[in-house]
């Protein structure tokens, strides 16, 4: 990982929200127009806070940046990937009824670019990528990996490498968020042996010297909340709080262990030891049948999975590691790779 | 061929990375007539199969199932079964309704998405839709969709439509467009009026929100969607000891009450938004668009390795709680030759080959068996960054290899099942097929049974399939409902995993149909490490959007083109309506594997004991 690019401050400790935060009336009523209440709204940045941290400073600004006249440009480009990546931030959106909050997080961007949902296809796409790419400060997202031999033939686009797509649209991004696993870390395509020559936004960014701003939004897929949510955080308060793996603290600096509602039985049992026994269905812990829940950081046992409905645990599948660097080749108890096999350690082993 | 003039890369609205090229006599007016065949390439590559070789088979499901994002249970569950059928193991009864019905969600999940997001907009002018007189627009939705009440509960009124107009205008007055920017906006091929343009748009934003709540049957059965969790000997998922939430002082899973309800609702809320919106959208699209029956053909040869194991054919139950089945599929195995559509043939695994004549692999260029297929990376296209990149029909130019099925290009998917299901004519779904065709195609729109095999037939098929599987969800449902304190799981699975010897042989194969259409993994198991020593996947999108063969006999989508007489070669949108109705997953269709060419051994397909497996 390339420590030289732009690591940002990390940002003020925490403020909690009161329901008598200050909006302005103009904001109020732009926020009317979207169809949100000014309680909506709040109860809203209450919930967010909760996840990330957000300090109450920051709500009149988030309002703000939700109903600005111009949205910021949102850029979205796809490399080596399986479209997971798009379909999880898709499943954040809604528009039924005007009304939901998710609706406010797609009218405070301009997605100016994203293959899988845009109108435009062939010359007139490419086109309007030359577009949106000239003018500096637009928010680059990216996912998949990328093949670091330009020459390879494993990636192109539009007649172009991979390395020559990023490099032209990294150029005059404000930020770049590497969203997903393939793109934070690698991911399937870097999977050993790598067959490709795959390799992750940072890594390739530091081959071609670009020095930007970055965040890893890793998961396989992430949690669509994750993705908005960082970018909501970006707009409205600049960079968010990072690790040393360019993760925003405010989602990943926990496992999934930590807020895991089976840690109960972590110490002591009673362990599922098959999927549907007893112990299973009483919600026993399934370390033994391979959870990777205590070294994987993510929000999954917090925010849960498609609004709260459920996540991997609760379902009775182990974590599989999903947002670590090279999960896919993780080496557990015995010197043994694989999503069944107990992890090496009890805790925290990165 | 003369130099293409006709090129869409990327083309977008579609998973993965395609190119199209294809050649257009000009007219002399800007437009022309496609009259050979076009090319269809593939332009990214991972190599998921070389990455699976000495991996525990158990782990094989997470790893394919990120060959795609949009259909990611089809190919985790292909996979699982190809293990289990390895190992020779059976699972209980839940786990094969559960899969049932996270695979008929994922089909209407995908289908509906398909229509609105990847495919309306070749059809739907947004510019236009800003003409639409809102009131106007609330009786044509009261005609159109009169049961569907997204307006609170109400029929959608004039203000309901004004209100999308708004944020529509909202986009435009901004100046910014976002994801309708630079479409081919205004082209004669557009023929839906303003309101019709604004009530199909409208459901367009409606659907994102109708797709959310469905998905979350994957998440109570998986923990996640997209990639919900899946695992080798039935489901992981298992009902709840304690019916309320779950919590850290009386545990539990997410099978409990307000789980089983999730489901129910996601089951009941599929049926509605296919009854209410989806199937009256395609008719009315349909109407406006009749002439794409007659274009978009592909040589008329169809394939379907079978799927949904009928539950009411249930015909023995095993003492571990494993079902037998005949073979009674809502989908049935079976090809169909040369547009003799009432001809329904027996489906032979052994006539399976895959060629790589134009495909960037070195290899042999004789068609082979999946089994016995060797083949290695090896780029050999034009160097890209260049202005003069350009493929070539006459050398490689893809990363898909051509699958073959008695030496001829399939066509597969929604098209091929409804076409099978009508020849078989048994089961209910088949008369279903039968009443659902003379009913909107040969009755209202008055078109010929023959001209299914077109860009408005693959439309067509595709909601009447998506019909029949939101019906039978309800029936999968409730089988599951009155067996849900039974079985998940297979305790011998890993057992067997780990004692080889008792493996009744080392190859496993598992087919599925996906919502794109014939979908085959084959795995080999090493006996003594108990590690994959071959992966091998023919999937869907690589039958339909495969290169040449050696015999330079072109791929679906590149014979399809034949014929496209395009108004505007700058603006192929009539390319675009063809290729999109073939519903594109690029990421599925390209795989490689690294074998040393050795035999899998040869697979039998019984497919009566296929679901077990
Ligand atoms: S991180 Fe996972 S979901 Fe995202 S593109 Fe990669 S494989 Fe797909
Ligand atoms: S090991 Fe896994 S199941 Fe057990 S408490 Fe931790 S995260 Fe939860």
């Amino acid at each position: 990982m390339n420590k030289d690019l732009d690591l940002p401050e990390r940002s003020k400790a925490p403020v909690n929200l009161a329901e008598d935060t200050i909006l302005d009336e103009a904001t109020v009523s732009r926020l009317l127009e979207l169809g949100i209440s000014r309680r909506g709204f709040l109860s809203f940045c209450t919930g967010m806070a909760s996840l990330m941290v957000l300090p109450q400073a920051m709500i009149p600004k988030l309002a703000a940046a939700a109903t600005a006249p111009t949205k910021p440009s949102v850029v979205y480009m796809s490399f080596q990937e399986c479209t997971g990546c798009l379909e999880s931030l898709v499943n954040s959106f809604a528009f039924r009824g005007g009304t939901t909050i998710d609706n406010l997080i797609l009218n405070m961007i301009s997605l100016d670019y994203q293959e899988t949902l845009m109108a435009a296809a062939g010359y007139q796409a490419e086109d309007l990528l030359k577009t949106v790419t000239s003018k500096p400060g637009y928010v680059l997202v990216v996912d998949g990996s990328i093949p670091a031999k330009w020459d390879s033939g494993y990636f192109v686009s539009g007649g172009r490498s991979g390395v020559a797509r990023f490099r032209d649209a990294a150029k005059n991004a404000g930020l770049i968020i590497a969203v997903g696993t393939c793109a934070s870390f690698g991911g399937l395509p870097k999977a050993d042996p790598n067959p490709t020559g795959a390799v992750s936004i940072s890594e390739l960014m530091a081959s071609l010297g670009i020095r930007k701003p970055l965040i890893n939004v890793p998961g396989c897929p992430p949690i669509p909340e994750v993705i908005t949510g960082v970018i909501l955080y970006y707009l409205a308060s600049g960079m968010p709080s990072l690790d040393s793996l360019y993760r925003p603290t405010m989602f990943y600096e926990k496992t999934v262990h930590d807020e895991c509602y089976r840690e109960e039985s972590f110490e002591d049992g009673p362990f599922a030891l098959t999927f549907d026994d007893a112990n299973a269905r009483k919600g026993g812990c399934l370390f033994k049948l391979g959870c990777k829940g205590p070294a994987t950081h993510n929000a999954c046992s917090t925010i849960k999975w498609n609004q709260g409905t459920s996540f991997p645990m609760m379902s009775g599948h182990g974590c599989i590691g999903c947002a670590e660097p090279d999960f896919w080749d993780r080496i557990n108890l015995n010197g043994k790779k694989g999503f069944y096999v107990q992890l090496a350690h009890g805790g925290d082993d990165d | 061929m003369a130099t293409p003039n006709v090129i869409i890369d990327p083309v977008t609205r579609i998973e993965g990375h395609l190119r199209i090229q294809a050649y257009a006599i000009p007219d002399g007016k800007g437009g022309g007539t496609i009259k050979d065949p076009g090319l269809s390439a593939s332009t990214m590559v991972r190599g998921v199969e070389q990455i699976l070789k000495g991996r525990d088979p158990r782990d094989a499901w997470a790893f394919t199932q990120r060959i795609c994002g949009v259909c990611t249970v089809v190919h985790g569950l292909t996979s699982v079964r190809a293990v289990e059928n390895a190992i020779g193991i059976k699972v209980s009864k839940n786990a094969d309704y559960i899969r049932n019905m996270m695979i008929g969600a994922q089909y209407v999940h995908d289908h509906v998405m398909h229509f609105y997001h990847l495919h309306a907009l070749d059809w739907v002018d947004v510019v236009s839709a800003l003409k639409a007189i809102p009131a106007n627009t609330a009786s044509l939705s009261a005609k159109n969709n009169p049961n569907y009440k997204p307006n609170n509960g109400k029929l959608p009124d004039a203000i309901y439509f004004q209100n999308v107009l708004d944020r529509l205008n909202g986009l435009v007055n901004r100046g910014q467009l976002g994801l309708f920017a630079n479409g081919y906006w205004g082209h004669s091929a557009y023929k839906l009026s303003p309101e019709e343009n604004l009530l199909l748009v409208s459901h367009y934003l409606e659907a994102l929100g109708w797709a959310r709540e469905v998905v979350k049957l994957h998440t109570i059965f998986g923990g996640k969607d997209p990639h919900p969790n899946l695992v080798v000997g039935g489901m992981p998922c298992t009902l709840s000891s304690n019916t309320g939430p779950v919590s850290e002082d009386k545990g539990g899973t997410s099978l409990n009450t307000a789980g089983l309800a999730i489901i129910k609702k996601s089951v009941d809320t599929m049926k509605t938004f296919v009854d209410q919106v989806y199937l009256p959208d395609v008719v009315l699209v349909a109407t406006k668009y009749k002439e794409w029956a007659d274009y978009g053909a592909t040589e008329g040869n169809f394939l379907c390795f079978g799927e949904f194991p009928d539950p009411a054919l249930v015909k023995k139950e095993f003492v571990d709680g494993a079902i037998d089945y005949p073979a009674g599929y809502v989908f049935p195995p079976g090809v169909i030759w040369a547009n003799n559509l009432n001809g329904l043939f027996p489906f032979d695994e052994s006539k399976v080959t895959e060629n790589v004549a134009h495909a960037w692999y070195s290899g042999s260029d004789a068609g082979a068996h999946p089994s016995v297929g060797s083949t290695v990376l090896n780029y050999t296209g034009p160097a890209p960054d260049s202005a003069s990149y350009m493929l070539d029909e006459s050398k490689r130019y893809s990363w898909i290899k051509s699958p073959r099925y008695n030496g001829q290009p399939m066509e597969v998917g929604p098209l091929a099942h409804i076409l099978m299901m009508h020849a078989r004519n048994t089961l209910d779904t088949d008369k279903q097929v039968r009443t659902g065709v003379a009913q909107y195609w040969t009755g209202a729109l008055k078109l010929g049974f023959d001209q299914l095999n077109s860009t408005l037939g693959r439309i067509f098929c595709r909601m009447l399939e998506t019909k029949i599987i939101a019906d039978q969800m309800a029936n999968w449902y409730q089988r599951y409902e009155a067996n849900k304190a039974g079985a998940y799981w297979n305790p011998n699975t890993f057992t067997r995993l780990t004692q080889p010897k008792s493996w009744p042989k080392s190859v496993g194969f598992g087919f599925t149909e996906a919502p794109r259409g014939a979908l085959g993994h084959w795995v080999k198991i090493n006996p003594t490490t108990y590690m994959i020593d071959n992966y091998q996947c023919i999937v869907a999108s690589q039958w339909n959007a495969g290169p040449r063969d050696a015999k330079g006999i072109e791929g679906p989508y590149e014979h399809a083109l034949v014929g496209h007489v395009l108004a505007d070669v700058k603006k192929p949108l009539e390319v675009l309506r063809t290729i999109h109705s073939f519903d594109p997953c690029i990421g599925c269709a390209v795989h490689i594997v690294d074998s040393e060419g050795q035999p899998l051994v040869q697979v039998e397909v019984n497919h009566s004991y296929r679901s077990l497996s």
